[in-house]
């Protein structure tokens, strides 16, 4: 058989005249052998399909030569190299692959090492076959030969299957110990390759990575740092403690002390350096004491990189990183800015490259930044390179303000109209549309915009790009008028667009179209509702429409007719799809028939604007309770969604168990794993309100606005705003050309001086309407105060997320260092809550979630409590006098910990916080006066919205108040029907003034403990009928079950009844009495849960919450 | 950590193929064939990075060759391109003056060469030294017992 492939071969013209093929380097290359034959071959071929039918020739007879039994070993490695020759180019050969395991086993060194290679390009880790390597790979880890075991680590590091791991791991773990510095790296890597394919299988070794890490030998050190590094990354706190590790290792390789074959081209050990860079950055990240750590050999580092080559810029670049990600140091900073301004200003394309790109980074928290460089950013974004381009308008996106939009999204477009790679447009025209809807600075402009988003986005933008856009139309902004003006401009324009000929739009852009022409267009006074009919008409005759948008305009056509005298085209329409072949588009034919039928009916139903009122949908089907309880009565099983019934297949299947038993559900594995993710939470946390901006930014990743600066950023408000037009540009402007002066000089040739004179005058025009509004001084006033301008498209929806975004900022730093300590996961917490108060039971601890326990810390005097036996945790402040608002002055700290700025002006402020009572919330508003002068006959009045109701009040009239006092009110509040959210809304009054607020109350808040038997939970469990189930995908491979239960029982309140194996029973009512139980299990990592409860909306909704509490732990 | 790493000539074909992450045969093709259809289409002097899906590419041509690795967000783009420098130059020592012939006619040796230097997708081994000496340890212990001579 192989003798026909010599012969195929041979046969082919030309075959071995290849020798010309190259000089000295084809003599070296084996000129008989059969692979060299094949590579010539298919060099020598110059069509695909000529190709194609060599190498399916070559298949073919390897595929007989691999399975003939008298194929030596020593053939079968050199078919195998024949073979990954093949699949390199794009052949299917995976009838070898079996063959490849067998030559890893049974061959010599030599085909071993081809055998292994060819399983390490073939399969991947999931690959069945995988599974018959493991023994291979175990009797080669035995090995006394060296290089067996060097080959055997080195597969293991590529792939291997995941279930297959605790055959090899004691294997491995020995090898750290081997002599040979070779062996102890590549068993490192092994471990590390685990780690990021199953990280519990190795959660037991942990002390032997930091034994790996005090290797005597530099290179194994530099393996386990990529363990490290990962680690770090998940839990930054739980290795703090290394820092100064970490530090001290690059002190030496900085300094030089690493042996000399560590260095790349006179750079100590780049690699390592950058390696610790990164792990230096995460873990000094919102820490300031760690941070300090580190600033001297940050400083070393930059000092050090002084070489002019690659390699240092590299280092350089991640010490700018590592920098702008640590708790900031000015002297730092300013170094780093420097660094960056060498990487902007370097001729070298790809520095260039990467300055802008960490200018991209850094402008969030000093966009002065940008008018340093405006220059050159404005040259970037007419560099021929569009990767360049692309780069610097991601620059740009991040300092978009409402004076530079124009000229940005210009850019953008620009941009977006040469771009053809769909990746890049689905991103940009996001952007775009982003951009538009923030700051738009006309209605004209705006869907002018939009339509260009519209027509190049097209069918591969995000969906939501098109609901926001519709949704902003329908629901309008502040202003009525200006809402109209935008909705007739909006029509105006596209029937412009549809009245062109031989244009084509993309199938979402004309969906948008329909819809609003058939909302707005009775808006229009000169354009009859027959004319636009007849154009959508049209449009549906037209055969590049896709169905998907017929049904838009058929929809559009069915609101239009009321309007319509005359319907002729109506008519025809309906007699054309009445009898579509599409059952769609034939419903909505016959639907648009029968109102047009019944004028009455239609005239009622689609008068006008105002049908666009919100409908309000039962997604739990909760009317069909009585026709499920009513089948489950006569024996029906109850549903199961598909993904459980699958699961439940799954655990009860013979599946093959590779985890020692027990081990995952010891309680030391439960804290070891669960503390330090507590804690890391708290860091994160407490970071975020001391230092916002830091935590917002500290990664490079370029997709989303980070909102550091507030939507407008570093605007100057809107009645300077025109000053600034006039005056502001000027004057960075001349700064950065005095920068750059000396650059442009040396660059440009003289002789052209007057050209490039304007030239430069266009791009100072450029830069000044580029820049607007970057100056400093607008940023430095900024950092405090929440900012006052307001959008001129906002979406009222987005109004409240809005406003409760900014509360933070309102905080005092004392505040929000308080605040930290509330978020601060259970664990931290709970152990600080208990140094306090020595006394407290561990039960009522147990029993009370945190949040409880803190607003009670922050609240409630004892009279609040005294008739109610309740257990709701009493602070030691609780002895503390009668009124809340007193309590808020003598323990300060406490007070403020969960309070909330609701509303304040000048002379009031208002703030409130909720104490979960047992048996309703508690709301407590104080008022306080800021101003020196006395505040009287002020009155406080709370009005509750949708379903709440407030069940006790206090009398609300303020008499008279003194300077600089507040005052407390309590309110209890219940919620009616249960429902997902509700709002409070009420305002204080005095002295003519009324200044209005509004909380919003979720579900939770209502959600109280019930504490039953485990009978009684069998009772209740039947007698309801409404379900919900939900499996939730765990991070962890492994959940314990008594985590979930701890942090179920903390975060939503719900208490525990019972736990069964793996099961836990937990019930929970809504206020005032509504039982929800709840069933609870555990496999793998998964969390099922299942819901029961006598109320649908109920159980949905802490469906959800359950979701969103796992999800964050 | 890198993601993979291509070798391709100036006329599209590939040379080398190393994949770091788990995907099917179909993706890898597609992958390759729009970025060799990507980066060739890049005028010389043009900036060296990509941003190419979720990824960031990295490339350089060496001769008629073109070495592509695509690594992850947070990756340095600068030191990638070191590795790339560092894999020719272990592929110009070991072959002695390498050019793209001995690469394609001694792939498995060029593969053998990087698994000793780049390990599941990590830097292993920086030394130029340490890698051809690991290299010509298997080198020697298998042309022995085959009677060859190097």
């Amino acid at each position: 058989m192989s003798d026909m492939v010599e012969r195929t071969l041979t046969a082919l013209p030309g075959l071995f005249l290849q020798n010309q093929l190259g000089g000295p380097a084809a003599s070296r290359a084996p000129f008989f052998s059969r692979l060299g034959g094949l590579i010539r071959g298919v060099t020598a071929l110059s069509s695909k399909h000529e190709e194609e039918k060599l190498i399916q020739q070559e298949l073919s007879s390897l595929k007989a030569t691999v399975s003939a039994p008298t194929t030596t070993l020593k053939m079968m490695k050199e078919c195998m190299v024949r073979l990954i020759y093949c699949e390199m180019l794009g052949y299917d050969a995976s009838f070898g692959y079996i063959h490849a395991i067998k030559l890893a086993q049974q061959g010599n060194l030599l085909e071993k090492r081809v055998g292994y290679l060819a399983v390490s390009l073939f399969l991947h880790e999931s690959h069945e076959l995988l599974l018959l390597l493991v023994n291979t790979v175990v009797k080669d880890l035995q090995s006394t030969n060296l290089v067996e075991v060097c080959m055997a680590l080195t597969v293991v590091s590529q792939i291997f299957p995941r279930e297959m791991i605790p055959a090899v791991l004691p294997l491995i773990e020995d090898k750290l110990q081997h002599s040979k510095e070779i062996i102890r790296r590549k068993a490192v890597l092994a471990l590390y390759k685990f780690y990021l394919i199953a990280p519990n299988q190795v959660q037991h070794i942990h002390t032997k990575f930091r034994k790996a890490l005090c290797d005597r030998d530099a290179g194994v050190m530099a393996a386990s740092l990529h363990i490290y590094l990962r680690m770090i990354k998940e839990n930054p706190s739980g290795y703090k403690d290394l820092t100064e590790s970490f530090v001290t290792i690059l002190k030496q390789v900085v300094g030089g002390k690493l042996p000399v074959e560590f260095s790349y081209h006179s750079v100590p050990a780049p690699w390592l350096q950058i390696q610790l860079l990164r792990i230096l950055g995460l873990l000094g990240k919102d820490d300031q004491r760690t941070s300090e750590l580190m600033y001297d050999v940050l400083d070393e580092s930059l000092r050090r990189a002084e070489l002019n080559h690659n390699v240092t810029y590299a280092i350089l670049f991640e010490c700018v990183h590592t920098i702008y990600s640590i708790y900031p140091k000015s002297e730092l900073l300013e170094k780093a800015v420097k660094c960056i301004g060498k990487f902007v200003l370097s001729p070298k394309i790809n520095l260039k490259y990467l300055g802008l790109k960490a200018l991209t980074y850094v402008i969030q928290q000093d966009p002065s930044l940008a008018l340093q460089h405006q220059i050159t950013i404005i040259e970037c974004l007419d560099h021929p390179d569009p990767i360049i381009k692309r780069e610097t308008l991601e620059l740009l996106y991040r300092i978009t303000n409402a004076q530079n939009v124009i000229v940005i999204v210009q850019k953008m477009l620009d941009y977006l109209h040469q771009s053809k790679e769909e990746y890049i447009i689905i991103n940009l025209v996001g952007k775009i549309a982003e951009l538009a809807e923030k700051y738009a600075p006309d209605n004209v402009w705006f869907i002018q915009t939009m339509n260009a988003v519209f027509s190049v986005g097209g069918d591969v933008m995000h969906p939501d790009i098109l609901s926001n856009f519709l949704r902003l139309l329908a629901e309008g902004f502040d202003d009525e008028t200006e809402d109209q003006q935008l909705r007739v401009y909006a029509v105006q324009s596209y029937l412009t667009l549809l009245d062109m000929e031989n244009t084509f739009y993309p199938q979402r852009f004309l969906q948008v179209m329909s819809w609003v022409l058939g909302e707005y267009s009775y808006l229009l006074d000169k354009e009859s509702p027959e004319e636009v009919i007849a154009r959508l008409y049209k449009l549906l005759k037209s055969d590049s429409i896709s169905s998907e948008t017929k049904a838009w305009l058929i929809a559009a056509v069915t609101k239009l007719t009321p309007q319509a005298h005359s319907s002729h085209v109506v008519e025809k329409l309906i007699q054309e799809f009445t009898v579509s072949l599409n059952t769609c588009l034939r419903q909505h034919a016959f639907e648009l028939k029968h109102l047009h039928e019944n004028v009455e009916l239609s005239k009622s139903l689609l008068q006008g604007a105002q049908n666009c009122e919100d409908i309000v949908v039962d997604a739990s089907l909760s009317f069909l309770d009585g026709f499920v309880a009513e089948g489950l009565s006569q024996g029906a099983a109850p549903y199961k969604p598909h993904h459980q019934r699958q699961e439940e297949q799954l655990s009860q299947g013979k599946v093959l168990n590779f985890e020692p038993y027990g081990l995952s559900f010891s309680s030391s594995g439960f804290t070891g794993r669960q503390s330090p993710a507590g804690i890391s939470l708290g860091s994160d946390i407490s970071g975020n309100s001391a230092e916002t901006g830091l935590k917002e930014t500290s990664s490079l990743k370029l997709e989303g606005v980070k909102k550091l600066w507030g939507k407008e950023g570093y605007l100057p408000k809107k009645e300077s705003g025109a000053d600034d037009k006039t005056e502001m540009p000027h004057v960075p402007a001349e700064g950065a050309t005095m920068e750059n002066a000396d650059h442009a000089t040396t660059r440009k040739d003289q002789a052209q001086g007057l050209t490039q004179s304007t030239e430069e005058k266009e791009k100072q025009l450029l830069a000044s309407s580029l820049f607007v509004g970057l100056e400093p001084e607008n940023t430095i006033n900024l950092l405090g105060k929440a900012d006052v301008v307001s959008h001129k498209f906002r979406r009222k929806s987005k109004f409240k997320v809005a406003q409760s975004d900014k509360t933070p900022s309102v905080h005092n730093p004392a505040s929000s260092a308080l605040d930290s300590d509330v978020a601060r996961g259970d664990d931290g917490c709970l152990s600080t809550l208990e140094t306090r108060d020595s006394e407290l039971s561990s039960e009522s601890l147990a029993e009370l979630p945190s949040v409880e326990k803190l607003s009670g810390v922050s609240s409630p005097a004892p009279s609040l409590f005294a008739d109610n036996n309740m257990e709701v945790f009493h602070p030691p402040s609780s002895s503390a006098p009668s009124t809340a608002a007193s309590l808020l002055e003598e323990d300060p700290e406490c007070g403020h910990s969960c309070a909330m700025e609701v509303c304040s002006n000048d002379s009031v402020s208002v703030s409130s916080y909720k104490i979960w009572k047992d048996d309703c919330l508690l709301m407590i508003w104080s008022v306080t006066s800021k101003t020196g002068s006395e505040l009287t006959d002020a009155k406080l009045e709370i009005f509750p919205v949708e379903n709440l109701k407030v069940i006790e009040q206090p009398g609300c009239l303020l008499p008279g108040m003194e300077t600089e006092s507040s005052k407390s009110f309590q309110y209890g509040v219940q919620m009616e029907s249960p429902s997902v959210e509700g709002t409070l809304s009420g305002f204080v009054n005095y002295q003519m003034v009324k200044l209005e607020f509004s909380m919003n109350l979720s579900l939770l808040d209502f959600i109280r403990p019930l504490k039953i038997s485990t009978e009684d939970f069998g009772k209740l469990w039947l007698s309801f009928a409404n379900d919900v189930k939900q499996t939730i995908k765990m991070s962890e491979p492994r959940v314990a079950l008594t985590s979930v239960l701890t942090e179920l029982q903390q975060k939503l309140r719900l208490h525990v009844v019972d736990v069964v194996g793996n099961e836990g029973l937990l019930a929970c009512k809504l206020l005032p009495s509504t039982p929800c139980v709840l069933h609870c299990r555990v496999h793998a990592d998964e969390v099922a849960l299942w819901f029961r409860s006598s109320c649908s909306v109920l159980s949905d909704c802490l469906s959800c919450h359950c979701q969103k509490v796992m999800e964050t732990s | 950590m890198m993601q993979f790493m291509l070798l391709f000539s100036r006329q599209g074909k590939l040379r080398l193929q190393k994949w770091y992450v788990p995907l099917s045969d179909k993706e890898k093709k597609k992958i390759t064939r729009e970025l060799v259809q990507t980066v060739l289409a890049r005028k010389p002097k043009m900036c060296s990075f990509l941003e190419w899906r979720d990824l960031k590419i990295v490339y350089k041509r060496y001769a008629s060759l073109y070495f592509c690795c695509a690594i992850e967000d947070q990756d340095n783009e600068l030191i990638t391109l070191e590795i790339i420098h560092r894999y020719v130059e272990l592929l110009d020592k070991y072959f002695g003056s390498v050019c793209e012939l001995d690469i394609i006619f001694n792939f498995e040796k060029a593969y053998f060469i990087l698994d000793e230097f780049l390990l599941g997708g990590e830097v292993q081994e920086t030394s130029k030294k340490n890698v051809l000496k690991a290299i010509e340890q298997a080198d020697l212990l298998q042309e022995v017992p085959m009677g060859r001579t190097k």
